[in-house]
């Protein structure tokens, strides 16, 4: 950087963007742009964002603020012009350091280890010196041994006062930081492909009903799927008595050109794919317009014990066998509750508590009027002892499914590997070299150990240490 | 033994040890140092035990088998989790360095943790799953996460205590930077404590609060207790500026040098940066793929943790230039870890997505 003065425009400028000062300016501007995005409501209603604005800077200055950061794209700012170019900006920076640091690291993993005069030896970071007795020759195997035992295999020259032993490991581990870049270009690319060939939409099925398109999560546009969807079968399962969910399923038929193709059961965590559309459990409901086309089940069982099975929809009739009472199904409710005043409510548009109101007759007149609740088996129990038990329903429930097509999804996958080894090796790896250079003096042999690595210095100092002491107790053992 | 208990247990050991480092710190014995080491040692060995005790109770009730009944599901289970893992980092570089004062700086952390969980009203109870949770993912995304947020607390500490030591003058950003992010600490405990204290110990209301959190103080019914919990607040800020050069001297009484504080603050961020993109970054959006059908949705949740991670590529980066090393990458440590809490509490207890599991 402090080389010439007088550098050309397009020199500076490809300093610039090959900068480490340009990275971190990034990181912050991403960074601190992106903070606004999680407060802000992205895609909300103009009246969420608005509220939000308000209890932070005041009522007053909310819907002056409100336009300013409208106009500034912050309402949908991860798809605004200025984050796309900071993105980019970040990609730029990215490739451009690369390009201008690959040559020289590229030499230092390649360069092939030559033996080292003396006097560099002893200006390494890490230098350390030992005296042996006898002769270079003999002493020559002890650290060939020790050098191995430390995981070190050397390359061996003679020199005019005895031997040089080199070595080096993982010189490839420089490249990790290379490869960590370079998967987040491909997580990018990744992106970028699903963003323009692929969908994200949603569709609500009706239990027993087919659909051939979804409907894209931006704007109103109708996706066609090529294939039909038929949802055969919807089930969702609370924890006892409560209105969580445990699990919720849908069993899904795959239609293509008339034909049944696949038949799947899907659950939230466990999706279908087709033809690389694939559907993921998201939500589920009551379809109040469907209402009519609803099946209950129901056991109709008398007070002595006569027992019958029957399916019904709304409106209709019954009798039950061997006994005097009728009913007539008035209505259905997805989820009720009786407030303090004694009337009944839906309170949610879910299937948490299924409920029919049934009028009663006893031989043809009007008796009760009540409601008969699926997850109550006491409200089933009739005064005269006759049970109308409550088991299924079907074809009144939707299950709300996420549409997705992605083709670049294997790509940022590939990406996500490559960044975790990238990381592995930069963080956890280093370039570490060694020489040793043995000089034979009256009765004994100089041993001169010079080191280097790129990371984590203090532990390959250690391993010198070990080395060392490798050597001394050999030299001890031996007297 | 049930797990509850010995919960218990183990945070009464890591309040007692904070206590005991700082006095070590303050006094220099050597038998306190020891006693405070083997009192985090024995609560470790507690919590590990409950860990293992709620993991079975967990599974026990779910019938999901050990692989999906981590006990990593919601809020308690999660600050459980991130204590067990700051203090066995912790010990871990006690023993390497063979050092014991960042105890007296590691062990607050999860002291206001501990104590966050009692305030917060967070529930201790074992809770039944949502179906989004039900994944093999869990144990990774959240085990990795949370591996990474204490390697990440170690670094705040020793990078905060390589600015206490570095600085010199009180004018310099640096040290006002220190002195107000260890004043708001030290504001943040004293509050949580005189809350433990008034609503715990001294007082046993009826009614039920949902949060506790800093009702004595800063948000208190009354205006004036509030008045005055700000005019302390700023008298402290004051006082820890006034007098941060004690601070200094006693930790360098204790010999623990810069370069060693540097160093620990860049090995804790090396280990917890991979282990964070791959576990948290990299398994969210694989579970988020095959949960929500979208691997990355600009969630609040994924984007703070996306901040976080360029701040401490921001550190990564900055050490690589010249002038930046020292004090200027210590302090973007410090945010870093501030980020870290917004991005596993503030997130979930201010902004709504997707990731709404550990607000109950």
């Amino acid at each position: 950087m402090e080389e010439k003065k007088n550098k050309s425009v397009i020199d500076k400028f490809w300093d610039l963007l090959a900068s480490v000062q340009l990275a971190i300016i990034i990181f912050a501007l991403i960074a601190l742009t992106s903070i606004i995005g999680t407060i802000l409501e992205q895609r909300a209603d103009e009246a969420r964002n608005l509220q939000v604005l308000a209890k932070l800077f005041g009522e007053s200055v909310a819907p002056a603020l409100y336009t300013v950061f409208n106009k500034l794209g912050f309402m949908d700012m991860y798809h605004s012009w200025w984050f796309i170019t900071l993105l980019i900006l970040f990609s730029v920076n990215l490739i451009i350091c690369s390009l201008d640091r690959l040559p020289k690291v590229w030499k230092l993993t390649t360069e092939p280890m030559a033996p080292s005069p003396e006097e560099k030896l002893r200006k390494f970071l890490i230098t350390r010196e030992i005296v042996i007795k006898g002769p270079a020759a003999t002493v020559r195997d002890t650290v060939t041994d020790a050098l191995k035992q430390i995981g070190f295999k050397s390359q061996e020259v003679t020199e005019e006062k005895g031997f040089q032993f080199f070595s080096q490991k993982g010189p490839y581990s420089r490249l990790g930081v290379f490869i960590t870049h370079f998967s987040i270009l491909i997580i990018l690319c990744g992106a970028i492909i699903g963003l323009r060939f692929g969908f994200k939409g949603y569709v609500n099925v009706p239990e027993g009903t087919a659909t051939n398109l979804a409907f894209a999560d931006r704007g109103t546009r109708n996706i066609p799927l090529g294939f039909e969807v038929r949802c055969d079968n919807f089930d969702v399962e609370f924890y006892g008595m409560s209105d969580m969910p445990k699990e919720y399923k849908s069993w899904l038929t795959v239609i293509k050109d008339g034909r049944e193709v696949l038949k799947k059961s899907i659950a939230v965590n466990d999706p279908l794919t087709y033809e690389g559309i694939t559907f993921y459990q998201s939500s589920y409901g009551f379809m109040n317009e469907y209402m009519d086309r609803g099946i209950f089940l129901f056991r109709l069982v008398s007070a002595n014990g006569q027992s019958s099975d029957v399916q019904l929809r709304p409106g209709d009739s019954f009798q039950i066998q061997g006994s005097n009472i009728s009913g007539k199904i008035l209505n259905f409710s997805p989820a009720l509750r009786i407030d303090e005043h004694g009337h009944a409510f839906t309170y949610a548009n879910q299937m948490n508590n299924p409920a029919v109101l049934i009028d009663f007759s006893e031989s043809g007149t009007r008796t009760l009027t009540g409601w008969i609740l699926k997850r109550h088996p006491e409200t089933w129990q009739l005064p005269n002892g006759d049970r109308v038990e409550f088991l299924d329903y079907w074809g009144v429930e939707f299950t709300g499914l996420q549409v997705r097509k992605d083709p670049g999804v294997w790509i940022v996958y590939f990406g996500c590997i490559a960044m975790s080894i990238g990381l592995f090796i930069a963080f956890f790896m280093s370039h570490r070299k060694i020489w040793v250079k043995l000089i034979e003096e009256k009765n004994s042999t100089k041993i001169l150990v010079g080191a280097t690595a790129n990371k984590n210095r203090a532990a390959f100092e250690r391993k010198i240490d070990t080395l060392l002491s490798l050597l001394g107790r050999k030299e001890k053992g031996e007297k | 033994m049930d797990s509850s208990a010995l919960f218990g247990i183990s945070t009464m050991a890591y309040i007692l040890a904070m206590i005991m480092y700082m006095t070590y710190l303050a006094f220099r014995k050597e038998q306190i140092g020891i006693t405070a080491t083997v009192i985090t040692i024995a609560g470790l060995a507690a919590q590990t035990l409950a860990i293992i005790l709620r993991w079975k109770e967990f599974a026990d009730l779910s019938g999901m088998g050990l692989l999906r009944s981590v006990p990593l599901t919601n809020l308690y289970e999660s600050l459980i989790f991130f204590v067990w893992c700051l203090i066995l980092g912790y010990l871990l570089i006690e023993f390497r360095f063979k050092n014991r004062s960042f105890g007296a700086f590691v062990t607050p952390i999860a002291g206001i943790a501990l104590a966050f969980i009692d305030l917060s009203g967070v529930s201790k109870e074992i809770q039944p799953l949502v179906p989004a949770l039900k994944s093999n993912w869990l144990l990774a995304h959240v085990t990795m996460s949370f591996i990474a947020y204490a390697a990440f607390s170690i670094s705040f500490s020793t990078g905060l205590m390589y600015l206490i030591v570095t600085t010199e003058k009180k004018r310099e950003p640096s040290y006002i930077f220190w002195t107000l992010t260890f004043g708001i600490f030290m504001i943040v405990m004293i509050a949580m404590a005189i809350d433990l204290f008034s609503f715990k110990v001294a007082v046993k209301p009826d009614i039920f609060i949902k949060s506790y959190l800093f009702k004595t103080t800063f948000l208190n019914s009354s205006p004036a207790v509030k008045l005055l919990s700000w005019i302390v607040s700023c008298v402290i800020l004051f006082l820890v500026w006034q007098f941060g050069s004690l601070l200094k001297k006693v930790i360098q009484k204790v010999n623990i040098d810069a370069e060693m504080l540097d160093e620990i603050t860049y090995k804790s961020i090396a280990v917890g940066f991979p282990i964070f993109t791959l576990g948290g970054l990299i398994f969210g959006a694989i579970w988020a793929d095959q949960a929500w059908g979208v691997y990355w949705s600009w969630d609040p949740k994924e984007t703070w943790s996306l901040i976080t991670w360029f701040i401490y590529a921001f550190y990564l980066h900055g050490r690589m230039i010249r002038g930046w090393r020292g004090k200027k990458v210590a302090i973007v440590s410090v945010i870093g870890f501030m980020a870290v809490i917004f991005t596993y509490l503030g997130v979930n207890l201010l902004l709504s997505g997707l990731h709404a599991y550990g607000s109950q």
